[in-house]
Order: C-alpha cells, then sequence, then structure tokens
C-alpha cells in the first residue's frame, strides 16, 4: 500500500473531491493535472466535483486485488458527473441487480479499505444510488 | 531506414512452469531463436516484460539476460508498456536495424507469473491501470474489460453468446497449436457456465496467468537475403498512447490507441487490410477481441460480435484472427506476447504453422495492446 507521504499528498482529491478548472477553456480536470487535456493550457482554478451524475457502465468485481480481498463482491462503475468530469468509484448502497446504464448516482465520501497492523484508514469517495 | 527482416524465431511451450525460472525460460527460448537464425553473434538485445518486479522481485533484466545467455557485454535494454511491452521490444529492435545502429539484434519477450499468488497476480497486472484512481477503488483488469463489456453491449447489442464464441474460436485454433498452455477446444455453454470473474466476464472469458518467454532475431533485409534464409520483412510498424484512466476516454466502446497504431502501419507498409492473410490480436478477454476487429478496421463500429458469430474471424473466414489461439489459449505471460504474436506470423509465412496453417499466407498482421488500450502497438510482416 502507499507511504503515508502518499496518501497525505492526495487527501484533497479523496476528501474534498477537488479539481481544477481550465482559466482558459473551463474544462473540469479531475483529478487536476499541469496541463489542461482539452486545451493544453497550464492554469486551474480549485473546483469542487459536482454531486450527482449518471452510470455510464459498472461491473461487480468477484476476484479483487490483493487490498481487497476482505471486501468482494463489490460493484463499481463508470460515471460522468454533472459537470462532464468522469470517473471510476465502486457502487455501493445498492442491490447488484439494481445496477443498470443510466442510473443516477452521487457522490459520497467513504472509508475504501484501511492497513493491517495499526495503518492508516483510506477515506474517498463512492457512488451511491439517488 | 534499412528494410528490416525477421531470420530466426523462438518459442518454448507456454504454461504454468513451476521447475523454471524467469532467467531459465527466457534463455531456453532466445538460444532457439538464435539457432534459428543460423547467427553467431548478436550486436543488442531488447527484452519486453511487464512487471519482473513484482512478480519475481528482480529487476536490471538486460543485464540479468545478457549474462544469462553468455553474451555480456552485448548492449541489452528492458523495456516496459505493460501487456504491449513485448510489441514495444520489437518496435525498438526494428528501429534499432532500420537506423543502421546495429545489424543483429535479438528481440526477446518473457513474463514468469506464477511465482506469487493468483490475488498478487491480480493486483501486478493491476498496476496497468490508473493505480491512483482505478486501482485505489478496487478495479482488477477483468474489471475494466467487463465495464467495456456492458458499454458495448448495452450501445451495440453484443450478446453474452458472442463473447463467448471469441473462446470457442481461440481455442479451437490453440486445440493445433502444440506450444500453447491450453491446447483444447471449448463450448459456448461451458463458458456460459464457468464461474464469474467481473459481470459479464467469466474465468473462460479472460486469458490467463502463464509462464513463457518468445524471441525473434532480427537483421538488415540484405543480409538476410545473402543468408539466404525464408525473408520475412517488418513492413509496418505504428503505435500510439490513449488516456490511461478508462473513465477519461471520449466512447467506453472503442480503442483509439489500435485504431491509430494500425493506419500507421498500414501506411508505412503501404497496404489494406484485405491484403492482409491473418491477424494476431490482444484478445485478453473475449470483449478485447471484438473490440479490436472493430478498431482495425475489419468490422463496422459496433458489429464486432456479429462477425465473430458468422465465422468472419474464424480460421477459414475472411479476416483469420488469431490463428495460434490467441491469448485466450495460447497463455499470456504479459511481457512474451508480443513478441510471440510475430513469432507465430513468421511461422505461418514460411509456411510452418502446422495443423493450423493459413493456407498461402503472405501477409500477417499483429495488435499487441497495453492497459485498457492506454497503449498499442501494430506491426505488418510480409513473406518474400
Amino acid at each position: 500500500m502507499p507511504t503515508p507521504s502518499r496518501y497525505w499528498r492526495e487527501i484533497p482529491q479523496r476528501y474534498r473531491m477537488e479539481a481544477g478548472k481550465c482559466k482558459a477553456c473551463g474544462a473540469v480536470a479531475f483529478p487536476p493535472r499541469v496541463v489542461c487535456p482539452a486545451c493544453g493550457a497550464r492554469e486551474f482554478v480549485p473546483a469542487k466535483l459536482a454531486d450527482g451524475g449518471t452510470l455510464l457502465t459498472y461491473t461487480i468485481i468477484r476476484v479483487p486485488p490483493q487490498p481487497f480481498e476482505d471486501q468482494a463482491p463489490y460493484a463499481v462503475g463508470i460515471a460522468e458527473l454533472d459537470d462532464g468530469v468522469k470517473l471510476t468509484a465502486q457502487v455501493v448502497d445498492c442491490d447488484f441487480a439494481d445496477l443498470k446504464v443510466g442510473l443516477r448516482v452521487r457522490l459520497e465520501f467513504r472509508k475504501l479499505s484501511e492497513d493491517g497492523e495499526a495503518g492508516v484508514i483510506y477515506y474517498g469517495y463512492k457512488f451511491v444510488p439517488e | 531506414m534499412r528494410d528490416v527482416a525477421i531470420i530466426g524465431v523462438g518459442m518454448t511451450k507456454w504454461g504454468e512452469l513451476w521447475e523454471k525460472s524467469l532467467r531459465t525460460i527466457f534463455t531456453e527460448t532466445a538460444l532457439l531463436a538464435i539457432e534459428d537464425a543460423g547467427v553467431d553473434k548478436i550486436d543488442s538485445m531488447v527484452v519486453g516484460c511487464m512487471s519482473s518486479g513484482l512478480f519475481v522481485g528482480q529487476e536490471h533484466l538486460s543485464s540479468l539476460l545478457a549474462d544469462e545467455l553468455g553474451r555480456t557485454p552485448v548492449p541489452a535494454a528492458r523495456v516496459e508498456s505493460a501487456c504491449s511491452s513485448g510489441g514495444l521490444a520489437l518496435r525498438q529492435g526494428f528501429i534499432e536495424v532500420a537506423s543502421g545502429m546495429s545489424d543483429i539484434v535479438l528481440v526477446g519477450g518473457v513474463e514468469k507469473m506464477t511465482d506469487v499468488t493468483g490475488c498478487e497476480a491480480t493486483y501486478a497486472l493491476g498496476t496497468a491501470a490508473d493505480q491512483e484512481y482505478e486501482g485505489y477503488h478496487g478495479l482488477t483488469f477483468p474489471g475494466l474489460y467487463a465495464m467495456m463489456a456492458v458499454a458495448h453491449m448495452h450501445r451495440y447489442g453484443t450478446t453474452r453468446e458472442q463473447l463467448a464464441m471469441v473462446a470457442v474460436k481461440n481455442h479451437d485454433n490453440g486445440s493445433r497449436n502444440p506450444l500453447a498452455q491450453f491446447p483444447f477446444k471449448i463450448t459456448v455453454d461451458g463458458v456460459l457456465n464457468s464461474v464469474l470473474v467481473a459481470d459479464p466476464l467469466r474465468i473462460l472469458d479472460c486469458s490467463p496467468i502463464t509462464d513463457g518467454a518468445a524471441a525473434v532475431v532480427l537483421c538488415p533485409a540484405d543480409m538476410a537475403r545473402k543468408m539466404k534464409k525464408p525473408v520475412v520483412r517488418i513492413v509496418g510498424c505504428g503505435q500510439a498512447t490513449d488516456t490511461m484512466a478508462l473513465a477519461s476516454r471520449k466512447d467506453l466502446t472503442w480503442l483509439e490507441s489500435t485504431h491509430i497504431a494500425a493506419g500507421k502501419a498500414l501506411a508505412m507498409a503501404g497496404r489494406k487490410l484485405d491484403e492482409i492473410d491473418l491477424f494476431e490480436v490482444h484478445d485478453c478477454f473475449t470483449i478485447a477481441e471484438i473490440m479490436v476487429t472493430e478498431a482495425l478496421g475489419l468490422v463496422e463500429r459496433g458489429r464486432g460480435g456479429k462477425a465473430v458469430e458468422e465465422g468472419l474471424t474464424a480460421r477459414d473466414g475472411r479476416f483469420p484472427v488469431n490463428p495460434s489461439g490467441g491469448l485466450k489459449a495460447k497463455g499470456h505471460p504479459v511481457g512474451a506476447t508480443g513478441v510471440a504474436q510475430a513469432v507465430e506470423v513468421v511461422k505461418q509465412l514460411r509456411g510452418e504453422a502446422g495443423e493450423r496453417q493459413i493456407k498461402g499466407a503472405r501477409r500477417g498482421l499483429t495488435q499487441n495492446m497495453g492497459g485498457t488500450g492506454g497503449s498499442s502497438v501494430v506491426h505488418i510482416f510480409e513473406a518474400e
């Protein structure tokens, strides 16, 4: 798992869902970048991600990677938020049978995983059906 | 640029090779290619390997493998581009010979994947995705391709059975390849009843965890003709990248990097798709082959499922795809796959492919892909 410094560095994105809005073209980049993927400009202002979005696709992970061994099966999906940002996260508080393309979801702050032996708890965002 | 030929190929039986280490697997395979080429010296080596660090705890393969092969102080490089590391190694070797920097170059690919547990291997492969924004949320490679499958099925009506038909076709081809990890046939029902990995993908939609290596020897085409070897030239080479995260793609059902790399390779070769007799493509998952056939332009967007159902991509179809058995049946030692695709095409163009021979094959194409299509390498080969 990442060292605490890596985890600390990512807190603005994980905790506050902070994106970068390009000063030149207005495109929202998440995670924030040095170069705007839409227009190539290099100046951004911080912006919070939109709360709501629509599921574009999804799956149910039955065979997890090592750090998620105790969580499987779990649903994950890609949603397009109302500000145009597309991102990947787990879909929770939802029966697997209710997953569908087009499902309205909102972004919520949740626990994602944790290190063993008094390590840190990892937080971040997940999708929850509206 | 000089014309470049492949004058030697080598591949050993793939599978779960518990009795063999990475260095042994690579060296045995490299020796076969050097012997096939009939050369007594090599000027340089390039090796594709995705993650020897996570799979066997060993980096610095360039030196290790030159040493094991008894070829120090020959210059050696290890290249990495996830599951397209082998294809990229071939491209680097091609560039080295074409540029005149080296004459005889050994290009190898290797991965030793069974020294770790299945969960650890899943994690290692997952590092080819965006670790901070995909892996952090528990995504796996089957999971990412499953999401591409859900999007493709939703948009184009691709069916669960069509996905299964890709695996059935490739196992049918693989049953004729004695070096394949799984040289046996399977059925659509067998795929549909196999265990779920990431819905809707089941275990028989997925390429396996494999130990294996492949190698080729390159030299200038003029030199190959003087050596009186059967000359197979690399006439086209294209590579392209795309966004790292699947979520950032404009279209989740389209492999832009493959589309662009194929366009570049075809332009360099001055050929059209219908002049190519066989295609070895990156079927890491059944949905991947369907999307690759669309991105290459063998079929229109959204028609990849129908194409396999109608037999277009069968061994005796208009566009034979994966006569070797593909990653699905032959196995997928990630760093070796791109080189093994070239080995298969050379065997086909020399008429040495045995029971799976495509009759009269003169030209072949390989497509090797990293991650969810974040990188693609395409090569076109032509027999003289």
